[in-house]
């Protein structure tokens, strides 16, 4: 069979019901309403309803037995929609969880699982016992960190503080320590280096493809506004600056979203023509560089032709153009991803 | 969902890589080299006699019947390599096109010496004053008896020079909309009314400027109908669009500078380029679109493979890949640092020539094949809905 980009029927049905789901629950009313803490946890208990959670979790777990494609198909539409749940964070969380489930109660496993109990991956390594900047660390009751001077991969359990730090993108972000957590090793040495470096892939993975949904959405924005909006007696969008400026970004999304696919369907076990071409620690920083890039282009750029009105809060543009930078910072700056994705392809700096 | 190549592609992508391993030899590139010429014959006949010329016809009409991916493949492979194919697309788009509308003269007179890989053949669009503007064009073919008379010009009319005919693009009624009065007729190069004039592209390539001084020939060598000329167009396009072109650059561009800097390379001040923190960051950006490049290109073949044209997937893919190539070429010059202003040939490792000569071309990139512009026009109105100039919405 040669290269086919069809969604199977059951995928659809998840991108569909996503979407849907979504569109309805996820309101600029509820995306302001939840702004300062980051998290909407009505919306949280009703998308557990959907299964969507808990889809791309093993059977046995009670999961819904499904790889991490569907999950980007899920994670686009949560991006597309900019709700305000730790959607990403939490899959990412318990799919590490439920690999590592030997060392774990299973009723702390089936909350997880359940979205009762919501879970998180401190993607950046602690310093001195600190995961700072964690995501959905102000709401996680679970928080996976890696350790790199005891080199252990370890589960801190305990009571969020339900207060977000101040910042740009409206995340529930919160550091967190150990203190009044239970504490649960998970893995040590060089078995919890790599589940460490797998998940924080998949975190890049689930991102990127909600930076494409976000940067879909902003598209249509866009190019909505510049239809409507009339000066000089035309509408803005007539006019070829305007338009070029928008030309760039359908090709762009369909590549990010392309890349972001192909990168969850090689962690789900698919054969391309080429083993660069589904290896994870390649394709994840590649499809997280390319999202984020993306991203901040076309939020700006649709901030930008929504004129004076781009920049008030009571638009909706500038929440787009927030959260585009927000996201992909939060592991690392682009320079510093680039040079993790050289030290993949080309060996590490000062090597043989 | 599945993003593995059929078997017949991944063998077929095999075969081509095996015939440019065996013909790009250091005489070809030194022949290129010095000619600038965009073919070489040894190569063109190898992929003549694997009947590759003849991949995109059915095989009810003795072609390969080969598929949009299959395509796209060997145009791939042909990029990378950084091999002289035009008279190779020209051939085969003409083929094409001749399967589809040709008479039996056009099969049996060019269309099989084409294939054959005996002849090959140039195109004739642009023209000095218009090359966007295709449907502008002004070289007139008059009646002439039972044939036609042709006068005017032609630009970067490439491997002309090499070619037997060119598909001339010409205007034969100027008293109707501009697309309505055109027509194509195959022209013979040899014919005394014709001149070829060398014309060198920055990047060391040769195309061609060329004049058509009562050029008389018969009616048979009209191909399609009198002041159908679009219609032929839209079929000539309809070929290309499902082998979205100019992600391959990028490839060739990639291997070699990546292939430099793990040499062992040093920029002019004796530093290690594979240390170089923006050599690298250079680097990853250029994998970065090429991968991204290649999946819009697949994208557009499997579109075509549905029995669609892919108008929309064909324009984001060349938009995407030829300004990416653009960034890559102007940032891998700018890490290679000063010594990348030097035209060595290969005295600093073929890695750095071809950065420089890559930088050179760029520009061909975002021009040939449908401007940038063109593009953006045809994406954000076809595609985003945006008003057309003067519209009120």
């Amino acid at each position: 069979m040669p290269v086919d980009l069809a969604l199977s029927d059951d995928q659809q049905a998840v991108a569909e019901l996503a979407a849907t789901f979504f569109a309805r629950e996820s309101t600029i009313e509820r995306i302001r309403a939840a702004a300062r803490l980051g998290h909407d946890q009505r919306l949280w208990d009703a998308l557990q309803q959907t299964g969507l959670v808990s889809m791309s979790l093993g059977e046995e777990v009670g999961g819904g037995g499904v790889g991490l494609l569907e999950a980007v198909l899920v994670a686009e539409q949560a991006g597309h929609h900019l709700a305000p749940v730790p959607l990403v964070e939490h899959i990412v969380a318990a799919r590490l969880m439920e690999r590592h489930r030997a060392a774990l109660p299973a009723d702390e496993l089936a909350a997880v699982v359940s979205g009762d109990r919501i879970a998180t991956l401190a993607i950046r390594p602690t310093v001195d016992g600190v995961a700072r900047l964690v995501p959905a660390g102000a709401v996680a009751d679970h928080v996976i960190v890696f350790d790199p001077d005891t080199g252990t991969l370890t589960l801190w359990s305990g009571t969020p503080s339900g207060r977000a730090l101040a910042n740009v993108a409206d995340l529930p972000l919160a550091d967190r320590t150990s203190a009044g957590s239970t504490v649960i090793e998970l893995a040590s040495g060089q078995q919890a280096r790599a589940a460490f470096a797998a998940a924080v892939d998949e975190w890049r993975i689930l991102t990127a493809a909600a930076l494409v949904g976000l940067s879909a959405a902003a598209l249509e924005l866009g190019v909505e506004y510049v239809k409507r909006r009339h000066q000089f007696d035309v509408p803005i969008g007539s006019f070829q600056s305007v338009k070029h400026g928008l030309a760039e970004f359908p090709g762009r999304i369909a590549g990010a979203r392309l890349l972001t696919q192909r990168a969850a369907w090689g962690v789900d076990g698919g054969v391309a023509d080429n083993p660069d071409q589904t290896d994870p620690s390649r394709q994840a920083p590649m499809a997280l560089l390319f999202a984020a890039d993306l991203a901040i282009d076309v939020t700006y750029r649709t901030v930008h032709y929504h004129g004076g009105y781009g920049v008030m809060e009571e638009e909706d543009a500038q929440l787009y153009y927030r959260r585009a930078k927000g996201w992909p910072l939060l592991l690392a700056s682009p320079d510093r991803e680039l040079e993790h994705l050289a030290s993949v392809v080309l060996g590490p700096k000062g090597g043989s | 969902m599945d993003f593995a190549s059929s078997p017949e592609t991944v063998a077929f992508r095999r075969e081509v890589g095996e015939v440019l391993g065996e013909y790009l030899t250091d005489e070809l590139w030194a022949r290129v080299k010095q000619t600038g010429t965009l073919h070489d014959w040894n190569l063109h006949r190898a992929i003549a006699d694997r009947g590759w010329l003849a991949a995109a016809l059915p095989e009810s009409l003795g072609g390969q019947g080969r598929d949009a991916e299959a395509l796209s493949a060997l145009f791939g492979e042909l990029e990378q390599a950084g091999a002289p194919y035009d008279g190779v697309a020209n051939s085969m788009t003409l083929a094409y096109i001749l399967g589809q509308i040709g008479s039996d003269f056009h099969r049996q007179t060019v269309q099989s010496a084409l294939l054959s890989g005996e002849a090959t053949i140039a195109l004739g669009y642009s023209e000095p004053e218009s090359g966007s503007d295709v449907a502008a064009a002004a070289t007139r073919a008059r009646r002439d008896g039972d044939g036609w008379v042709i006068n005017g010009q032609k630009v970067f009319t490439s491997v002309a020079e090499e070619a037997r005919w060119v598909f001339l693009l010409t205007r034969t009624n100027p008293d109707v909309p501009k697309h309505r009065g055109l027509t194509f007729f195959i022209v013979p190069l040899d014919d005394p009314g014709v001149e070829i004039q060398a014309v060198h592209t920055l990047n060391g390539k040769r195309t061609n400027i060329t004049f058509y001084d009562d050029v008389r020939v018969g009616d048979e060598w009209r191909v399609g109908e009198i002041d159908g000329g679009w219609n032929v167009m839209m079929v000539a396009l309809s070929f290309e669009r499902g082998i979205a072109g100019g992600w391959g650059g990028g490839l060739h561009l990639y291997e070699h500078a990546a292939a430099h800097a793990r040499s062992g390379a040093v920029d002019a001040d004796g530093r290690a380029l594979i240390e170089s923190t923006a050599y690298r960051a250079q680097l990853m950006r250029t994998l970065i679109n090429n991968e991204v490049a290649e999946l819009l290109a697949q994208r557009a073949a499997w579109v075509a493979s549905s029995g669609a044209l892919p108008g929309q997937e064909g324009a984001e893919c060349k938009l995407f890949a030829t300004e990416a190539y653009v960034a890559a070429a102007r940032g891998l010059h700018d890490a290679l640092g000063p010594s990348a202003v030097l035209q060595n040939g290969d005295a600093d490792g073929p890695g750095a020539a071809v950065i420089e000569q890559a930088y050179r071309g760029a520009p061909l990139a975002t021009t040939l094949g449908g401007t940038s512009e063109i593009q953006k026009n045809l994406i954000s109105e076809r595609g985003l809905g945006l008003p057309r100039p003067g519209r009120v919405g």
